[in-house]
């Protein structure tokens, strides 16, 4: 039976709107609106006030609901922050492995719950540090992982069979899994418990993030490997984070961020289904990494619509069976383009009100950023509070005692509405271009991407958006905050390390390695058992995407504007 | 009477460093602002930027680097200007540049570094005021 509000009641809340809306003009008149035009910070335009009216259509067993079941708009378990509390994820990853895993320890210590791995730009983008590309850049905003025994220096004195890593990492994802793999495996842990997740999201980094190697084509064709491996070796391992993140930091609008992502989440099941995999095998290891921006109501009407959404594709799209399938598990990161280098110090403060929408938006897992992030890698001190921040939500403000507190908010409901209905809209899009590899190979989200980010800069320009300490309430005098610098002699050192593990290696067996290695990337022979055995013989990062880019070719930044 | 050429800017981004978003941003304000604008796309050596400057005939480079490795980046397209002679072209700097290493920058030949928050049109006027066609 429909659970919907009465139908007749509408026709009096709305006769009882028009008059209050009457009454509001006269006081208007005397003193005007706020703002000539109110909006969300993805400029979706806000009404005064909201009524059972504006979700009139809503079915409560249908729309809301309970949470652990369809369609999820509650939240994916039942007991949600009542039973347990999200993973607290900090993001690390700063000079030498060694540097890296103290700052894992403090993290580790001062109460953390998971781990967070941040790599440099040349391992992001396979690249070992002493490639001529890679001048100037060693452990700069990350950790730089050449060989395997960078990846054992990195996790040194940690329980990686009881703790679970998140590594960000996308075009050599597939490389760094095999190295961690095989670093437990020679430690004597069972590949079957380790438990985390690589990024792994290629189809994101051609969208907004931009950290590419070889064409879209064979960059989904190694991911496909990897979920397919996952799926039959290491069945606790989240073998892709479809992320939204890095979508909404390159300037895309919520409802955007949303159907992007998702669109992403769609081809990734596509591919791997033409594999031959059963949806209900891989579709429960999928998770995903959203943005929590500044725009409060929003963002939770965001996370909620996500969960809706994607239980919807998953069941009736993809069929899928399973209802672990069905769920849209997420990690959240609070927005780091939101934050300003003037007045550094609101920085927490913007910081906190984004990690509480994302704990009533009923994340699973949470980086909150530190307040001189926009200068530089995070202090221990700035990490420290960034953390704290997330304990303080957690087990001070209450918000957590009850499970989707804003569920049945007028305004909420209707806000998780419209931004399903048009995300819903852009996906439609997609499908119609062919499928996101499609629209990506159009440019189509990266122009849209890049048309919202210039909008929302103008808006600030024009102070039609206010950025507290920016275009407001602006200080002229500095406010110091204390950098951590990255020791230029990182650079050096790294590549002595490298260099010495390549001098005493067995060459010719790396050769072979990598030899086995290429031939899997050219046939169909899925290229991870071949991975693995390459670091292992101590091949290096760059060695083996060098690899991936001989037999697929070098992917370019096509340059939209 | 000689027709007065546009100012023709080239927008790069050095390094590996990903984030795009206010190079394409600046990119298209200059655009806008009726300058010609070159943008290199992402992953840019020095040597690449130069070569690509001096072909194009640009009278700006204007780089973004986000990542922390401006510090070799930027004085390395100075230098490499300086040693094929086109000295004369303009170079400035934005992104993520703590404040220390702004004189140094500035030191090393960048003219101008424009951090987050400078509104678009007061990079647009620093161009008109700072910049013609050479």
């Amino acid at each position: 039976m429909p659970l919907t509000f009465n139908d007749g009641i509408f026709e009096d809340i709305n006769r009882e709107n028009e008059k209050w809306q009457k009454k509001l003009e006269k006081v208007f008149e005397a003193r005007p609106e706020r703002l000539p035009r109110f909006s969300t910070v993805s400029d979706l335009e806000i009404g005064r006030l909201y009524t059972p009216a504006d979700i009139k259509n809503q079915d409560f067993m249908r729309d809301i609901g309970f949470p652990g079941d369809a369609p999820f708009t509650r939240g994916v378990q039942p007991s949600m922050y009542r039973g347990r509390l999200w993973t607290m994820r900090m993001f690390a990853g700063l000079g030498s492995a060694k540097d890296t895993n103290k700052r894992f320890h403090l993290l580790v210590n001062q109460g953390q719950t998971g781990l967070s791995t941040a790599f440099d730009m040349p391992t992001l983008m396979g690249y070992d540090t002493d490639s001529p590309k890679a001048r100037g850049e060693c452990g700069k905003c990350g950790v730089a992982i050449d060989t395997l025994k960078d990846m054992e220096d990195l996790f040194e004195g940690l329980p990686i069979d009881k703790i679970t890593t998140s590594m960000t990492i996308n075009p050599p994802a597939s490389v760094i899994w095999a190295m961690y793999i095989a670093m437990a495996e020679k430690r004597g842990i069972d590949r079957k418990v380790l438990g985390g997740t690589i990024q792994n999201d290629m189809l994101k980094e051609f969208i907004a993030q931009k950290t590419f190697m070889c064409p879209p084509v064979p960059s989904v064709r190694i991911i496909t490997d990897t979920v397919e491996f996952g799926t039959k070796e290491v069945p606790r391992w989240n073998t892709i984070s479809i992320s939204g993140y890095h979508i909404r930091e390159a300037g895309s609008t919520a409802v955007q961020e949303l159907a992007f992502t998702l669109g992403d989440g769609i081809a990734y099941t596509e591919e791997a289904m033409k594999r031959g995999l059963d949806v209900d095998d891989f579709a429960p290891r999928f998770s995903f990494f959203f943005n929590s921006h500044l725009d409060f109501f929003e963002e939770v009407a965001k996370f909620r619509a996500a969960r809706r959404m994607w239980g919807k594709i998953m069941k009736e799209r993809f069929k899928a069976k399973d209802p672990r399938s069905w769920w849209l598990r997420f990690h959240t990161q609070t927005a780091g383009c939101s934050l300003t280098a003037q007045q550094p110090y609101n920085n927490v403060v913007r910081t906190a009100f984004q990690a509480l929408a994302a704990v009533m938006g009923g994340t699973q897992s949470l980086h909150t950023n530190s307040l001189d992030e926009v200068l530089a890698i995070p202090t221990e001190e700035a990490a420290t509070i960034a953390l704290r921040t997330q304990q303080v939500i957690a087990e001070e403000s209450g918000v957590a005692n009850t499970i989707d507190p804003l569920g049945g908010s007028y305004f909420v409901e209707a806000l998780t509405n419209r931004m399903e209905e048009e995300a819903f809209e852009i996906i439609e899009k997609i499908d119609n271009m062919g499928g996101m590899l499609s629209a990506i190979e159009k440019n189509y989200p990266q122009q849209e991407i890049a048309d919202a980010a210039y909008h929302y800069q103008r808006q600030i320009d024009d102070k039609e958006k206010t950025v507290v300490g920016v275009n407001k309430y602006v200080t002229e005098e500095d406010i110091p905050v204390e950098i951590l610098e990255i020791d230029e002699e990182l650079e050096s050192l790294q590549m002595e390390k490298t260099n010495r593990i390549k001098n005493e290696r067995d060459n010719s067996r790396v050769k072979a390695c990598l030899e086995r290695v290429g031939e899997a990337c050219s046939g169909d022979r899925n290229v991870m058992e071949d991975l693995i055995d390459a670091v292992k013989a101590h091949a290096t990062l760059q060695e083996v995407c060098d690899v991936y880019r001989k037999v697929y070719g070098e992917y370019r930044d096509p340059g939209i504007y | 009477m000689k027709q007065k050429r546009r100012v023709r800017v080239m927008v790069a981004k050095p390094g590996l460093d990903g984030h795009d978003r206010g190079a394409r941003i600046i990119a298209r304000a200059y655009r806008d602002a009726g300058f010609e604008v070159v943008y290199t796309g992402l992953h840019q050596t020095p040597e690449e930027i130069v070569e690509a400057a001096i072909q194009e005939d640009v009278d700006m480079i204007g780089m973004s680097s986000l990542a922390g490795a401006h510090r070799y980046l930027f004085p390395a397209v100075v230098q490499l200007l300086r040693d094929r002679g086109a000295d004369d072209i303009v170079v400035c700097g934005g992104g993520i540049i703590p404040e220390d290493d702004i004189a140094k920058l500035k030191a090393a030949g960048v003219q101008e570094v424009f951090t987050p928050g400078t509104p678009l049109d007061e990079i647009v006027r620093w161009v008109e005021e700072n910049v013609s066609p050479r």
